[in-house]
């Protein structure tokens, strides 16, 4: 089964490819398209060499897809390594910013008010530092109900369901978007994550963004629906919403599958959007780009907000903060050659790790300013 | 940025502080020498291991003063920095929001509450049964039985407690719904089994987390107790025998007074482990919103798993410096404590 689905995921890169170059040789020179280096994305020259180690830190939602790039990159470049300290986003910025490590992971793009960016170009030798978002983490509203599998939610209600004021799930408000479905007369046990997570930062953006103004806690990295109970990390939300009839919590796709939680539908305006790669592609392929030039600083609310038919919006979007330039020569081709096997080869084994890969307009945006790092 | 070095600043001066508390420290206790000085003039010399062993032992001693007060000066070094902004009243608020530095709102009220009564829960549970295990060891059991069964309690506390943590949540948690859901039914009149606020069904609650510790601080327990009572003067016992006294009457007339200080101090020894304990009841206990309310099926968090819980996310040493705030509050408890044992000790000494 993991073998077929690699190999759909490589065919499906593979034609992505060939109606690229198809493309690119119409307006460029022809027959150069196909050693193009960001027109193909398995036949991207990736240059090997340069540090042997790299050294990068920061956010732990990124963990597991750091650990498929590495292994993407190890076989890609014999005896190149790459160390992963999760120390969390705060961790990654600080010590990327003291020339710690090559670069940072970070949940939250540089804050200028804090001086994050200002130092960030101050350890990049006066170049700016750019945010590469490589990782994308789809969000999973996940939920055990007996009798109930399907089941359709949109912003408002969400958030409703999360600070308190829909308390049952036969609620009108539920029942208004699930026609159909026989609800029970049953308590909502909201789960939610006790301990500070991006994920929570990024769910309570969200519904910040999407619920029509009935979210009004605001957001940050602890839950602040003021309802429900809180459990630890990702495994133990996802195992105690999984153990109670009624349950319902926010947590990476990954975890709600391997607990079999059901997975509710987004109606975003456009009619229920299920949670797959596909539907995650197009919110990111639809994704608005905050920051200047190749500086991807994605725009939260053309996300969230979303309104493109069949586009599942919540998901948790992860940085790599790594300097435009002012690296030393090695440690350029090193960060050069990682970022390049990340952004391709290393969005084949994504899926698996519970993430969702980028799809190939994104790609082609990511390679054009990986290559232009200097 | 301005903020963050003034935040710092305190820090490096604690630093200092704490290492010029050495050399200060020392001239203090050559005090006692010129008395042996004195000695030395009436013997005819000191052997120079002697003095070895003395300046080694002194040192040792000294180290460890000069470290726990080193601890204590910088907990509250980086914590007044983070105090000062706090909104709400550090010791009487239950609020806990740290993510916003510009309106930090926390105070330790239920992270008190909720780690002194998880803990003297477990105490309750874990005194008679270790006190009962240790009796059975030293008086009742066949000596060739009571060493391996010694060893076997000993290997309770090798076990990791992110063991104890998974075990007590996904094992035991389940098993005790039931008794949780009969005691609140019958007993929920009285506040501490309460229905409480989170679901008894998850788990999470104070009366899990409790049994859990109980069956973690009972090695500590019964070894030091086992030592201490096996430590009856044999006369003692041989006399009640003497007398006439049953096995029990041996128990209760020469064994127990003999052994009472140091079975409540290695109680208090458990208790300290409680109360610190971390990991454990970080994976056990379920966070809640609402507010402590005195009974066993309540949420919450220790001030242990609470900082365990944000540590990975700490970035702003004002944020973090919070959760410092909240580790002196468990240190000035661990240290009161481990006074009142000391002094329960120091009541007993009739029998030394």
């Amino acid at each position: 089964m993991k073998t077929k689905r690699h190999g759909a995921v490589v065919g499906l890169i593979a034609a992505g490819a060939l109606l690229l170059t198809a493309c690119g040789s119409d307006n460029n020179t022809p027959g150069a398209g196909g050693t193009s280096p960001n027109a193909s994305a398995p036949g991207v020259d990736v240059e090997c060499g340069g540090k042997a180690k790299l050294n990068a830190e920061g956010s732990s939602a990124q963990k597991n897809a750091i650990d498929t790039f590495i292994q993407a990159y190890q076989q890609k470049c014999a005896g190149a390594d790459l160390a992963y300290n999760p120390s969390g986003s705060g961790g990654g910025v600080k010590n990327f910013n003291a020339g710690q490590v090559d670069f940072g992971g970070t949940d939250s793009p540089l804050s200028k008010d804090k001086g994050e960016v200002e130092a960030a170009a101050k350890r990049c030798a006066t170049n700016p530092a750019w945010h590469l978002p490589l990782v994308f983490g789809p969000v999973a509203v996940g939920f055990k109900l007996d009798g109930v599998q399907d089941l359709v939610l949109n912003g408002e209600v969400t958030a409703k369901i999360f600070n308190g004021a829909v308390k049952k799930w036969n609620d009108p408000a539920i029942a208004a978007l699930n026609s159909g479905a026989t609800l029970p007369d049953k308590d909502i046990k909201v789960v939610y994550r006790s301990d500070e997570s991006g994920t929570t930062d990024n769910f309570q953006k969200y519904l910040k963004i999407a619920s029509k103004g009935a979210w009004t806690q605001g957001d940050g990295k602890q839950f602040k629906g003021g309802v429900g109970e809180g459990k630890e990390k990702s495994a133990g939300v996802a195992q105690a919403a999984a153990s109670v009839d009624g349950a319902v919590t926010y947590v990476e796709l990954s975890f709600a599958q391997d607990n079999k939680l059901s997975i509710a539908k987004i109606d975003a305006g456009q009619g229920a959007v299920e949670l797959t790669s596909e539907t995650v592609g197009k919110a990111i392929d639809g994704a608005k780009i905050k920051g200047e030039g190749n500086d991807l600083v994605l725009d939260l609310d053309s996300i969230y907000g979303t309104t493109t038919a069949g586009a599942y919006p919540l998901l948790l979007a992860t940085y790599e903060i790594v300097c435009s330039k002012g690296y030393d020569a090695d440690t350029a081709k090193a960060v050069k050659a990682f970022l390049t096997v990340a952004a391709t080869d290393g969005q084949a084994g994504l899926a698996d790790a519970g993430y969702a890969p980028v799809p190939k307009a994104f790609q082609d945006k990511l390679l054009t300013a990986i290559k232009a790092i200097a | 940025m301005n903020d963050r070095i003034v935040a710092k600043r305190p820090a490096g001066t604690g630093d200092a502080g704490a290492r010029e508390g050495v050399p200060a420290a020392r001239p203090a206790t050559e005090a006692p020498i010129p008395p042996t000085t004195e000695a030395d003039q009436n013997a005819p010399h000191v052997r120079p291991g002697d003095r070895i062993f003395r300046g080694l032992a002194t040192g040792s001693g000294i180290f460890i003063v000069v470290l726990i007060g080193a601890i204590g000066l910088f907990l509250l070094l980086q914590a007044i920095p983070s105090l000062a902004l706090d909104q709400v009243s550090f010791l009487t608020s239950r609020e806990w929001s740290t993510g916003d530095v510009n309106n930090m709102r926390f105070g330790i009220l239920d992270l008190l509450l909720v780690t002194v009564v998880s803990s003297a829960f477990a105490l309750l549970i874990a005194m008679p049964i270790a006190l009962g295990i240790a009796l059975f060891l030293t008086q009742y059991a066949p000596r060739k039985l009571s060493r391996p069964f010694a060893y076997v309690i000993d290997l309770l506390s090798a076990v990791p407690s992110i063991i104890y943590g998974l075990w007590g949540l996904l094992v035991l948690a389940p098993v005790l719904t039931p008794v949780g859901e009969w005691l609140t039914d019958v007993l929920g009149w009285f506040p501490l089994f309460a229905e409480g606020n989170v679901s008894i069904e998850l788990g999470g609650t104070i009366f899990t987390a409790g049994v859990v510790l109980a069956v973690m601080i009972l090695p500590i327990i019964t070894a030091v107790s086992r030592e201490v009572f096996d430590r009856t003067p044999p006369a003692h016992i041989e006399g009640a025998i003497a007398l006439g006294a049953t096995k029990w009457e041996v128990v209760r007339t020469t064994v127990l007074p003999f052994g009472k200080a140091g079975y409540v101090s290695a109680s208090m020894l458990g208790l300290g482990r409680a109360l610190g304990e971390t990991i454990a009841l970080m994976i056990i206990l379920s966070a809640t919103n609402a507010a402590f309310g005195w009974s066993l099926f309540d949420g919450g968090a220790t001030f242990a798993s609470k900082i365990a819980l944000a540590a990975p996310e700490f970035n702003d040493p004002r944020s973090a410096g919070a959760y410092i705030a909240a580790g002196l509050v468990l240190f000035v408890l661990t240290f009161v404590v481990n006074a009142i044992a000391r002094s329960i000790v120091a009541g007993h000494k009739e029998y030394e």
